[in-house]
């Protein structure tokens, strides 16, 4: 049985031509048209992968044509796609489920959309025992190399960095009172993320009462006037600064007499805002932690550093599943190719067979 | 000097021990094996913490909770072995208080850590440990005390729970340090592995509250207790003793008033540790003819 991985990606692929083919096609009809015994289509925002299994060879320009619905495939796009094939096919999933081919290494989002993506062809019966048993164990491989590295240690986007540092200085965040100061974009989506992380007390100040209004809707916190949000800095936990005014808003001085009403509560200042709206000499203080912008983007830059390191121990984890796989794969190849080219004939006892 | 009986039996050895106080001095030595390989424990958990920043993933929790384990287990067959020797609380030489001390601070870190999820702490309790009982083993301080008194359960109870509550106060040091460590690269961004591993601060400092509360609270009860002890109460004891009471008194104080902001609590609790253990030597050094 012949195991290949053919699909686009970032790498190869601008979004333009990405898009072309993410139109979600049924893995029946491809395998209808290729010939494939097995099929498994992943499309992600970043990639469109189909992974088969067939007797004989299969055209890569045949799937790319499958996947395009049947219409003709441009010298340009043909060149964006690649192939892997048997062992090398193998050890490109076990990358991409780890998250070791992620525009963002060590992503773990990508591990639910192949579960995703598995769990459509199990429900259409487009995977058989070869497509069942390499997505089994790279489930395990991903597990492994999450657990055995720190490929997704910290946060590398600027609100998921704000997030984490807020959890490092309170813990549970459920309790804590936050301001958003400014109802812009950015301050939306920081609002949002503190919301996920169980924040419950939101309040929201802005020049414009009805934007602040506005959000507060979103994110089910409240609207306070522009002129009362110094005020609210005695008794917040977090401030979310992003407003377009020129000058700091927050200064020492502002703040110093409010300090003294917080007790021994730590402040935690995030200050997106371009020009600054937090003076800096503000986490000079005591029990104040004053984060910019570039400061949250150069975290979020270590993180991704780290990760990169971390990419030699995953692919050194990945290098011992994908040998032991295709030695195994062997066996299983021989077998299920006698039983395999019937399509829709897995039953869920075969699965479990083989997921065992 | 009084007949020493617990030595009728296990600890005889043959034509070496002749009298009791050879008899002694024997079970003494025997009982360093146990001590050895505590400390070798620990000194193997203090190894697991170096390597862990090299190996670029920082998880000494399992590993040092386990390495501490052991090293209490040995720690407490050693105590039990010099106990049953001296027929009383092994507390009559400052080798002796150390030891217990370091005792104290591994039996609080398994208590407290968990109960806390402070696993990290583990990986700054041992070093600590290990230093104590290096130092324990390698000073001339071992030496068994010329004046022998009765057993006196008062005495015996005032030296031990003074030691225990020296241990609440190590562990809150610890997590003084463990503060300032995180306070300090969340005040200059500088975030390195060991960030992502230790508690929030929050946590950490809810941590030092509660361990200087347990310390005071035993240190009070072993300060009244030696009012009960009998015997003569030497003043440069009482004066040291009420000292260490009054700095961590006041260090409560200014948090519950909430004069000293959390940082300013979290150095206090180092400076006040190093002080009540170099104090602790001071008063044996200068005692010398009285035990501890």
């Amino acid at each position: 049985m012949n195991l290949f991985c053919i699909g686009l990606s970032h790498h190869t692929a601008k979004v333009e031509i990405r898009e072309r083919y993410a139109l979600q096609r049924s893995e029946e009809a491809l395998r209808a048209q290729s010939g494939c015994a097995e099929a498994l289509i992943l499309p992600t925002c970043n990639r469109v992968e189909v992974y088969g299994a067939a007797p004989a060879q299969i055209a890569t320009e045949k799937i790319a044509e499958c996947l395009v619905g049947g219409g003709a495939v441009t010298l340009q796009d043909a060149n964006a796609f690649y192939r892997h094939e048997k062992q090398a096919c193998v050890q490109h999933l076990f990358r991409v489920v780890s998250g070791l081919d992620s525009m963002v290494i060590g992503e773990t989002e990508i591990l639910g959309q192949v579960k995703k993506a598995y769990a459509n062809a199990r429900e259409s019966g487009s995977a058989g025992p070869c497509l069942h048993r390499l997505f089994q164990r790279a489930f395990r491989v991903a597990k492994q190399v999450r657990s055995r590295t720190e490929i997704t240690r910290g946060a590398v986007s600027v609100g998921s960095v704000a997030v984490e540092l807020a959890v490092k200085i309170f813990g549970d965040l459920s309790e804590r009172k936050v301001l958003i100061l400014g109802a812009g974009e950015t301050s939306e989506r920081t609002a949002r993320a503190l919301s996920s992380r169980g924040v419950s007390d939101i309040r929201v100040s802005n020049r414009s009462r009805e934007r602040a209004e506005n959000l507060a809707a979103l994110v089910r916190g409240r609207a306070v006037g522009f002129d009362q949000w110094p005020r609210e800095c005695g008794e917040i936990d977090i401030l979310v600064a992003s407003t377009s005014a020129n000058e700091p808003l927050l200064t020492p001085a502002l703040l110093s007499p409010l300090l003294r009403e917080r007790s021994d509560r730590p402040l935690f200042i995030i200050d997106l805002a371009v020009p600054r709206d937090v003076a800096p000499e503000v986490n000079e203080m005591e029990g104040v932690y004053l984060y910019d912008i570039d400061s949250l983007q150069s975290i979020a830059q270590q993180s991704l550093a780290l990760r990169r390191q971390q990419i030699a121990a995953g692919e050194e984890i990945i290098a011992a599943h994908v040998s032991d796989f295709v030695m195994r794969l062997t066996g299983v190849g021989e077998t299920a190719a006698a039983q395999i080219p019937i399509p829709g004939a897995l039953d869920q006892t075969s699965l479990r067979v083989s997921e065992l | 000097m009084r007949k020493v009986n617990a030595w009728q039996g296990p600890f005889r050895c043959g034509k070496v021990c002749q009298g009791d106080a050879q008899l002694l001095h024997c079970a003494l030595a025997m009982d360093r094996p146990l001590l050895l390989a505590s400390t070798l424990c620990y000194l193997a958990a203090v190894v697991r913490t170096l390597l862990a920043p090299r190996e670029k993933i920082w998880h000494p929790g399992r590993a040092n909770f386990l390495a501490i384990a052991a090293g209490f287990l040995f720690q407490t067959a050693f105590l039990s072995v010099r106990g049953h020797a001296l027929g009383r609380c092994p507390l009559t030489n400052l080798f002796e208080v150390f030891v217990f001390l370091a005792w104290s601070v591994a039996l609080i870190y398994l208590l407290v850590g968990p109960a806390y999820r402070l696993s990290l702490m583990g990986a700054f309790t041992a070093p600590l440990v290990f230093l104590i009982q290096t130092f324990a083993l390698v000073a001339p301080v071992d030496v068994p005390h010329p004046i022998r008194l009765p057993a006196n359960p008062w005495l015996e109870f005032h030296a031990s729970i003074s030691i225990i509550a020296y241990g609440a106060f190590a562990l809150a040091c610890v997590a003084g340090v463990m503060y300032l460590v995180q306070e300090r690269q969340l005040k200059t961004h500088e975030l390195l592995s060991v960030f992502y591993h230790l508690p929030p601060l929050t946590t950490l400092f809810s941590a030092i509250t509660r361990l200087l509360w347990l310390g005071f609270s035993l240190y009070t009860a072993g300060l009244i207790s030696g009012f009960f002890t009998g015997g003569p109460l030497p003043r440069v004891k009482i004066i040291g003793a009420l000292a260490v009471w009054f700095f961590y008194g006041m260090i409560l104080q200014g948090r519950h008033r909430r004069w000293f902001a959390p940082k300013r609590v979290a150095a206090l609790c180092v400076v006040a540790f190093s002080a009540a253990v170099s104090l602790l030597w001071a008063i044996d050094f200068v005692s010398q003819n009285h035990p501890i």
